[in-house]
């Protein structure tokens, strides 16, 4: 009886040693959570998940306070990254939340006052110009956020949606024309 | 002295098809009434059009130049008035339209000045400078800035020229080894000479006799060698033609020149000794036109052609045409609109019918036969690639080195199934390639977007210190400020709490488990607490905006 | 849109597959219907009959293009293999239950072609051989050694009507496989067993023809390309090899090398069953281990097992693995160095 659980103890504690002993050893230098989602999310920054930038909704996720399905510029490829870095189930992008195609703002120079308000709004500073001098976007910079149209008093911003070109075109997930199964079948 | 030769694994024989176009001499097209010539022409960035509308050009003038360091120059074809710089079809697999520069032809075809380049005396970098603006790029089909690979590199040691031309159909490389061999040799001598290579192979299939005894008799007396290798696509592909002559493979993520060796394509090393010692730029080449045609044969295009206008040189399109190929059946794509023009990188336009192209039954389910992993000149596993590009699963496609795949098409074509592989490898590969892009856009705006926390953290600091000092100079003074004093030494006051608070908390004693700590512990800690910093600072900042 | 490459091999398709393998399988049968009687064609047929019935279910149930795929040959393919595999002349419904597991479980419940984790004809003989034991033993004997073969007009009556004209004492007889390992638990010393009329010069009488019959249809498969030799060859060395050192270490209760080679299914196992590329491994080397596996697992069983046959367990065992045996053995890719004659 006593010879059992001397030995049992034993294995225990042998056990615990091992574990305890590779939890230090094989420790793995972890990027904090919020580093991780930061890295999923498209960093936009443009708001629309109702935090004031990628950073803090990553934050607001990591802490259980926000939904993983706010964000529309990292569409339902985000989410299902999200999903699986938490280990939670996916969801899809809530009402009102649809990814809008890429696009880039546009300002238009004729009717820019240069009133800096754009500038001040940019979160990328993509936004080049100065008070009182016509003002240009740096289209490679501009994530598309639409937060420099609501400021401009003139309302000569405007989004441009990025058109398929030969630079960026890609190829097609391959798809057989209906008529064939059908002739096929 | 035989050159020893090494094989590739995989690879087929299909029917070669050569023998339709192969048999009359290379045709010079006439002159045509409008030239579109596109700006992407090449690998790399497009050229940056240097013409307006009205302008008038001449022959070999450029009218783009290089944007970046991998792009190439664009010449007019011939002498004419630029009538627009508009959108227009170029042969491309996506069929989209892009930026070609329109040349009214004014029929006289006056060439710009040309100058023989001495290119034996000077510097080797001054020749690839001058090789920059002649527009040169590799016309075996990868249409990579020749002037880049002409850059004299540390340790080229063989120099190997490209005379395979594996795909079926296509014959214009044949005809230029059996008409111009000497000129493609002198080509060549140049290559060596800026590469400073020390051996010089010629790879040709042993369909092509004639183009063999060419090349033999031209290479007579100048050390190149030509090596006669077996009929098997893609023995053109460079990797493979590099295998099959030298036995050697390209390290993964590496180039030739990192082995000591440069590939050209004949077709390139003749425009390479027209661009020198004529010192005319690339503005024609020799395409192929062959398939369902009346005249199957190679022309001597320039480039900006209209499609439709070779086929017609070609006798036109017989009954039951359903189509053209743009490059070989096996790697080519299929054109949207003949008015495209032709480009650098056209090599061969095959019309199609389809007696000639039955069309591809349906696919069925993959069984794993492994015909495809048999045929795959890399030794990939393509089923298994293809399981993963199916379920779009990237990440588990590119553990299965997708990268590596060479859309050779010869997993397609042996398929008992029917299931187009190598359009599912492309499928994941623009995937994972736009994917690289979105990484790299977003790592891009989230530092812009960091630098401008920053700097708004640093403004509003600089501003508060300013306020700040002023505030304290007035109370000393005992002076009334003019604007709200009250609010601007509460500003000061608080600002002078926080900083005193930055101080105490900096001041307070560490926690007590830093006592006695190793070496390693306290390097740790170190880095921990830099980085702490840091992110106390990117703390602050998002408390404060 | 469909892109490149535009041109095909010709005469391809799966079912061009699918008729080379039954076109490989036709000497063997012909050998086995030789010496045992036209029952096999019966059971063929039967076999055939319900593979089609059940691929044609699945097929509807679950949607698709019906045509291609019924006509694809694969069901055909299966119940081939899997009447090879067990007795002619048993009754009908017990190739039902059979054809019904290979085609209905073992594939369409997976996915159906292409998906089958385990072998469709190997799990139908495993269902029948642990549930109908009896059935399963009941072998016709070789012309030559029973009283009388069932005609082919008798066959059709023994599969669809049950013992009505004939009895199955005056057809069956013992296996080889059956008689070694029934004898030599009874406790017969090996060399009076051997003096029993089944075996032949080789391995069973009759039996060793029939397998040379695979032999040839196997060489064919390779001929054509549609098999290549990593598995057979692996598989019957490793029948040699296993069965050879089992022989030297206990010789009085272990068969040598040349009767286990020579029965049929070693040579069915080797050719046609652990080459079925879906539930087998895909990568040259795995193949070999794949099937050096299973030759040596099907060789064990026969000689320590409590079936008298091994070469369908060992096969079903080793498709579980298999999975993991390609990821193991992925080949050197173009380009990545792993002992390569990468660089100079």
């Amino acid at each position: 009886m006593i010879m059992a659980i001397l030995v049992m103890a034993g294995i225990g504690l042998m056990l615990g040693i091992v574990l305890g002993w590779a939890e230090v050893r094989f420790r793995v230098a972890e990027d904090p959570l919020v580093e991780k989602i930061d890295k999923i999310l498209p960093q936009t920054q443009c708001g629309q998940c109702g935090f004031p930038g990628c950073r803090p909704y990553a934050e607001a996720i990591a802490k259980h306070e926000a939904d993983i399905n706010l964000c529309p510029p990292g569409g339902e490829h985000g989410v299902r990254q999200l999903a699986d870095l938490l280990g939670v189930e996916f969801k899809p992008l809530g009402a009102g939340k649809e990814p809008k195609p890429k696009s880039v703002a546009v300002i238009d120079e004729n009717t820019c006052i240069g009133c800096t308000l754009c500038i001040q709004a940019c979160p990328v500073d993509a936004i080049i110009g100065a008070s009182k001098q016509m003002h240009t976007i740096v289209a490679n910079a501009c994530t598309g956020c639409e937060l420099c149209l609501a400021p401009c008093p003139v309302d000569c911003i405007h989004m441009e949606v990025i058109h398929e070109s030969v630079g960026n075109w890609k190829w097609r997930y391959p798809v057989f024309p209906i008529h064939e199964e059908a002739k096929a079948a | 002295m035989t050159q020893p030769i090494f094989s590739f694994p995989g690879g087929l024989h299909p029917a070669d098809h050569k023998a339709e176009s192969n048999t009359a001499a290379i045709v010079p097209a006439p002159l045509s009434a409008r030239y579109r010539v596109p700006m992407r022409q090449h690998a790399g960035n497009p050229a940056k059009p240097l013409v307006l509308p009205g302008e008038h050009v001449l022959k070999g003038q450029a009218i783009g130049c290089l944007d970046g360091r991998i792009s190439a120059t664009v010449h007019a074809p011939t002498s004419g008035r630029v009538v627009g710089v508009e959108s227009y079809p170029i042969p491309h697999p996506s069929g989209l339209t892009d930026r070609c520069v329109v040349i009214e032809s004014d029929g006289r075809d006056e060439a710009v000045p040309a100058s023989r380049l001495d290119w034996r005396n000077l510097a080797p970098e001054a020749v690839c400078e001058e090789l920059e603006d002649m527009g040169l790029v590799g016309l075996g089909g990868a249409v990579f800035p020749s002037h880049i690979k002409l850059e004299p590199a540390a340790g080229i040691e063989t120099l190997i020229i490209n005379g395979a031309e594996c795909e079926p159909w296509i014959t214009c490389d044949d005809r230029l080894m059996r008409e111009r061999a000497g000129e493609i040799m002198a080509g060549v001598e140049i290559a060596r000479h800026l590469l400073g290579a020390r051996e010089v192979l010629v790879g040709i299939e042993d369909n092509k006799p004639e183009a063999i005894a060419a090349m033999r008799a031209a290479c007579a007396g100048t050390g190149a060698k030509v090596v006669v290798v077996p009929t098997k696509y893609p023995s053109g592909g460079a990797k493979q033609l590099i295998e099959l002559l030298t036995g050697l493979e390209i390290p993964a993520g590496k180039l030739s020149t990192d082995i000591g060796i440069q590939v050209f394509n004949v077709a390139t090393s003749y425009a390479l000794w027209r661009a020198a010692e004529l010192g005319e730029a690339l503005v024609s080449r020799v395409v192929t036109v062959t398939g369902h045609v009346a005249r199957p044969g190679n022309y001597e295009v320039r480039v900006g052609t209209p499609i439709e206008e070779l086929l017609q040189l070609a006798g036109g399109e017989l009954p039951g045409a359903t189509g053209q190929l743009v490059g070989g059946p096996l790697m080519g794509f299929d054109l949207e609109d003949t008015r495209a023009p032709v480009t650098k990188g056209v090599n061969c336009i095959i019309v199609t019918s389809d007696a000639l192209f039955p069309p591809r039954p349906r696919a069925m389910p993959c069984i794993r036969c492994g015909q495809c992993a048999l045929a795959c000149p890399v030794r990939l596993q393509p089923y298994e690639m293809y399981l993963y590009a199916k379920a779009k699963d990237l990440d588990k496609a590119k553990a299965y080195n997708l990268a590596d795949c060479i859309e050779c098409g010869c997993c397609s074509y042996v398929c008992p199934s029917h299931i187009p592989l190598v359009d599912y490898y492309r499928f994941a590969k623009s995937e994972l390639l736009a994917r690289g892009r979105e990484q790299r856009a977003a790592e891009t705006a989230r530092e812009r977007h960091e630098f401008r926390s920053f700097r708004l953290e640093r403004e509003k600091q600089e501003k508060a210190e300013r306020l700040g000092k002023k505030a304290g100079e007035r109370l000393e003074a005992g002076a009334v400020a003019a604007d709200d004093p009250e609010a601007a030494r509460k500003k000061a006051l608080l600002e002078a709490a926080i900083e005193r608070a930055k101080k105490a908390k900096e001041a307070a004693p560490p926690p007590a488990n830093t006592d006695h700590l190793s070496a390693a512990q306290q390097a740790e800690v170190d880095a921990i607490e830099a980085r702490r910093a840091q992110a106390g600072t990117e703390q602050t900042v998002a408390d404060k905006t | 849109m469909i892109g490149s490459p535009f041109v095909q091999r010709e005469q391809n398709s799966v079912r061009r597959t699918m008729i080379e393998v039954m076109i490989a399988l036709i000497p063997g049968t012909l050998a086995h219907a030789w010496f045992f009687g036209p029952g096999i064609l019966v059971s063929l047929l039967v076999c055939g009959f319900f593979a089609l019935f059940f691929e044609g279910f699945a097929l509807l149930m679950r949607g698709g293009a019906f045509g291609t795929m019924i006509s694809d040959g694969s069901a055909l393919v299966t119940a081939w293999l899997f009447a090879l595999s067990v007795p002619p002349l048993a009754p009908w419904w017990l190739y039902a239950v059979g054809i019904l597991f290979a085609i209905l479980v073992a594939k369409h419940l997976y996915g159906g072609l292409g998906q089958n984790p385990f072998n469709p004809a190997m799990v139908g003989y495993a269902v029948l051989i642990v549930s109908f034991p009896n059935y399963m033993t009941q072998w016709p004997g070789p012309a030559h050694l029973v009283n009388h073969l069932p005609s082919l007009s008798e066959a059709f009556d023994l599969v669809f009507a049950g013992q009505g004209s004939v009895s199955v004492d005056a057809y069956t007889m013992a296996s080889p496989l059956d008689t070694v390992k029934t004898l030599l638990r009874a406790g017969v010393a090996k060399r009076d067993i051997l003096g029993n009329p089944v075996f032949g010069r080789l391995s069973g009488t009759g039996l060793e023809w029939v397998a040379l019959m695979y032999l040839v249809g196997g060489l064919y498969l390779m001929a054509r390309r549609l098999i290549t030799w990593h598995v057979p060859v692996a598989f019957l060395a490793a029948v040699i090899v296993t069965s050879a050192v089992l022989q030297k270490i206990d010789p009085g209760h272990n068969m040598g090398p040349v009767f286990h080679l020579f029965t049929a299914s070693a040579m069915l196992g080797a050719f046609f069953i652990a080459t079925d590329p879906v539930s087998g491994c895909g990568t040259p080397r795995g193949k070999l281990i794949f099937a050096g596996l299973a030759g040596f697992l099907a060789i064990v069983i026969r000689s320590y097992g409590g079936y008298p046959d091994g070469v369908a367990f060992a096969v079903l065992i080793m498709n579980v693995a298999a999975p993991f045996i390609d990821a193991y053995t992925q080949p050197r890719v173009y380009g990545h160095a792993k002992g390569g004659k990468v660089g100079r």
